[in-house]
């Protein structure tokens, strides 16, 4: 059983006919995706590239048994779609757009606290389960079905990794974006429990960044509960303090969030860090011995 | 987004909260006026988005008009070093003059995110004055914190709590209830990322004011502060990044030799750390973005080759989506239209990627291409080394 999306998913793309909306519930269709359809307020009952468009996430719900939203509306009524994603009882919202005000997450999450819904994101890649579906942004062809979850804070990042294990061979159950905003609907923690319960994760790859204190979080609980092989990795170890590394949450300050603290927390939690970003796939092969 | 003091005191007034009185000069001669204006003993306080100034000269204590004069004049247009400036310093432009405040008592005062609770918090300590991070890290229980519910907000409560726990009564309490509300709500009302007051101070005189006052804005939240968004001060920041950020692109000067082109920021952090495993410095953080199109590589390389420090240029790009032969195209474009001589290493995934290869061998151009970004960050690492030479 993958975590969070396989082929069963219904799919509903909220912004779809926006610029990346449509290009991206396209390429999630020819992955094998199951994308019901879109919502744009103000052109429900239309037809946009093919897909069909609703005014509201509760219609699309309705009419198709969409269970997964997608978002790509634009930072001003991204935390709005969220919540209405929520309020229609989409039980996974995965929120791609980037740029979301802190204050509005805030709100957001408050709201998310009262429903059933788990939000991914935002400002994030999506979640992909190779071979089954893809609701995201990512690259599918990078990707194959296998045993090692990934498990990040950033996109490309997460590419680079994945494309290392399969030139390797390796493959992934499920590879999650959990965003780099410092407000975001699921933690490292989350995912890493739901790897932990997955019969098909093998091994865990988790890429962290400086700013915050989620990979120490997930440092505790991977020491306390986490039996699997996980490898780490830390970006911004050359990354001055008080400057903000293009993610919102991605910023040293009061000499807290430092990629060697972080890196010190994993590593005294049993997990194998890695320093250079060249050597993670081959770290991982090396701890599954692939 | 940071603004100056001025502007942030401006901001407090017009939210409620007591400050001293002054106004902002330019020159000797209109700081000498302001002096008048506020009778008395003034402070004249340079203006830079920087912490620490008293310490480096950037703060002077004057008596008289006259002697304000003689403080802006010395501190007008002087290269101000603290410790969170630049080693070369930062230019004072403008200085604050303020009636100085009899001071009783110095607190802290601030209110922030916190990211693991996922709401705002108040934070309130009577150790002010002085570096709160060591207060926070040496005596964590002197400071006071109440988190804000996240869409109810602040309860009176809570203000009431932190007046006490300061050790403040009777009149002060009220003062400092009301200040601190006052600060939660243009905290929320601005969409601050920090309102930090530093000192608050109880003067001989019984008021409680904010002494100093510093915010910075959430820059995902400027699109709906027009206001705050006037008060940038270019200035202030690197050239480099300030162009930077007008076609979208986050740049970020550092004082490397190998210039980094790359898209995705959490990438793009991994390509500054493999170029130091390689034993080079990164000239910078460059994120063009997920779809680097050929605009924003041309842009990119406009930016990073008028920094003279870069010997070389890196571009990692892992798009998937990304078109290959495109990014091939802003490349040989830029390339040409710049009349750029520095060396190049290319590594590059994403869809076209022979076409691509094949595009930028073609051109004639003076391109390494890299297997991998140990490859990658090895070559162009080398590069810089034999341009220094």
């Amino acid at each position: 059983m993958p975590i969070l999306v396989d082929r069963s998913t219904r799919v509903v793309v909220q912004g779809i006919t926006g610029k990346e909306g449509a290009f991206h519930a396209a390429r999630c269709k020819e992955y094998g995706t199951q994308v019901v359809g879109g919502v744009t307020p103000g052109k429900g009952g239309t037809r946009h590239e093919g897909f069909v468009v609703w005014n509201t996430v509760a219609e699309a719900v309705a009419n198709e048994g969409a269970d997964c939203a997608l978002i790509f509306v634009p930072p001003p009524a991204a935390a709005d779609a969220i919540m209405e994603a929520a309020a229609a009882g989409v039980p996974l919202v995965i929120c791609i757009t980037e740029g979301i005000p802190v204050a509005d997450m805030v709100r957001t999450k408050q709201f998310l606290a009262g429903t059933k819904s788990r939000l991914i994101g935002p400002n994030c890649p999506g979640v992909i389960t190779p071979g089954q579906a893809k609701v995201g942004i990512m690259p599918g062809h990078i990707h194959k079905p296998g045993d090692v979850a990934v498990l990040s804070r950033s996109g490309t990042l997460t590419y680079e990794v994945v494309g290392q294990l399969t030139k390797r061979g390796i493959g992934q159950s499920t590879c999650v974006g959990i965003g780099g905003d410092p407000v975001n609907g699921t933690s490292f923690v989350d995912v890493l429990r739901m790897f932990n319960e997955d019969g098909d994760t093998r091994a865990i790859m988790m890429i962290g960044e400086i700013g915050g204190t989620a990979e120490e979080d997930a440092a505790a609980y991977i020491k306390a509960n986490v039996g699997k092989p996980v490898v780490g990795f830390i970006c911004g170890q050359t990354a001055p303090p008080g400057r903000r590394m293009g993610h919102a949450g991605a910023i040293i300050a009061g000499g807290k969030g430092t990629a060697a603290e972080k890196m010190k927390a994993l590593a005294d939690a049993g997990v194998t860090v890695v320093r250079s970003p060249a050597d993670m796939g081959a770290t991982v092969a090396k701890v599954i011995g692939a | 987004m940071k603004i100056h003091e001025y502007q942030a005191k401006a901001l407090l007034r017009a939210f409620g909260v007591t400050v001293p009185r002054g106004e902002v000069a330019t020159t000797p001669a209109q700081a000498r006026e302001i002096a008048q204006r506020l009778g008395g003993r003034v402070v004249v306080k340079a203006q830079v988005h920087a912490g620490g100034r008293g310490k480096g000269g950037g703060i002077k204590l004057a008596d008289d008009p006259e002697r304000a004069e003689q403080a802006a004049a010395q501190i007008l247009g002087m290269m101000l070093k603290t410790p969170q400036t630049p080693p070369e310093g930062i230019k004072v432009r403008s200085v604050l003059i303020e009636e100085a405040s009899a001071i009783e008592r110095e607190l802290y005062a601030s209110i922030t995110l916190d990211r693991t609770r996922a709401t705002h918090v108040v934070m309130a300590s009577a150790s002010g004055g002085m570096d709160i991070e060591e207060v926070a890290a040496r005596t964590p229980d002197k400071i006071l914190r109440e988190w804000a519910h996240p869409a109810l907000g602040l309860a009176d409560f809570q203000v009431r709590r932190l007046a006490f726990g300061l050790g403040l009564a009777g009149e002060q309490v009220k003062q400092a209830v009301a200040l601190l509300r006052n600060l939660f709500a243009l905290y929320l009302a601005k969409d601050c990322s920090l309102v930090e007051i530093n000192p608050l101070v109880v003067t001989k005189d019984g008021r409680v004011l904010a002494l100093d006052a510093k915010l910075n804005f959430d820059d995902n939240a400027l699109y709906r502060h027009a206001d705050v968004v006037a008060l940038r001060d270019t200035h202030e920041e690197d050239p480099l990044d300030v162009e930077a950020s007008k076609y979208g692109l986050n740049y970020i000067k550092l004082d490397g030799d190998v210039g980094c082109m790359v898209n995705g920021a959490g990438l793009a952090m991994a390509t500054m750390d493999i170029i130091k495993l390689a034993g080079g410095e990164p000239a910078n953080f460059l994120d063009v973005g997920g779809g680097a199109s050929p605009e924003q590589i041309e842009n990119a390389f406009r930016i990073l080759s008028s920094d003279p420090n870069v010997k070389a240029v890196f571009i990692n790009v892992f798009g998937g989506i990304l078109r290959v032969d495109r990014l091939a195209e802003g490349i040989i474009a830029a390339v040409r239209t710049l009349g750029l001589t520095l060396p190049v290493v290319l590594r590059a995934e994403g869809t076209n990627v022979e076409q691509g290869k094949k595009m930028l061998a073609d051109s004639g151009l003076a391109l390494t291409m890299a297997e991998d970004m140990a490859d990658g960050a090895k070559k162009a690492v080398a590069l810089a080394k034999g341009g220094r030479r």
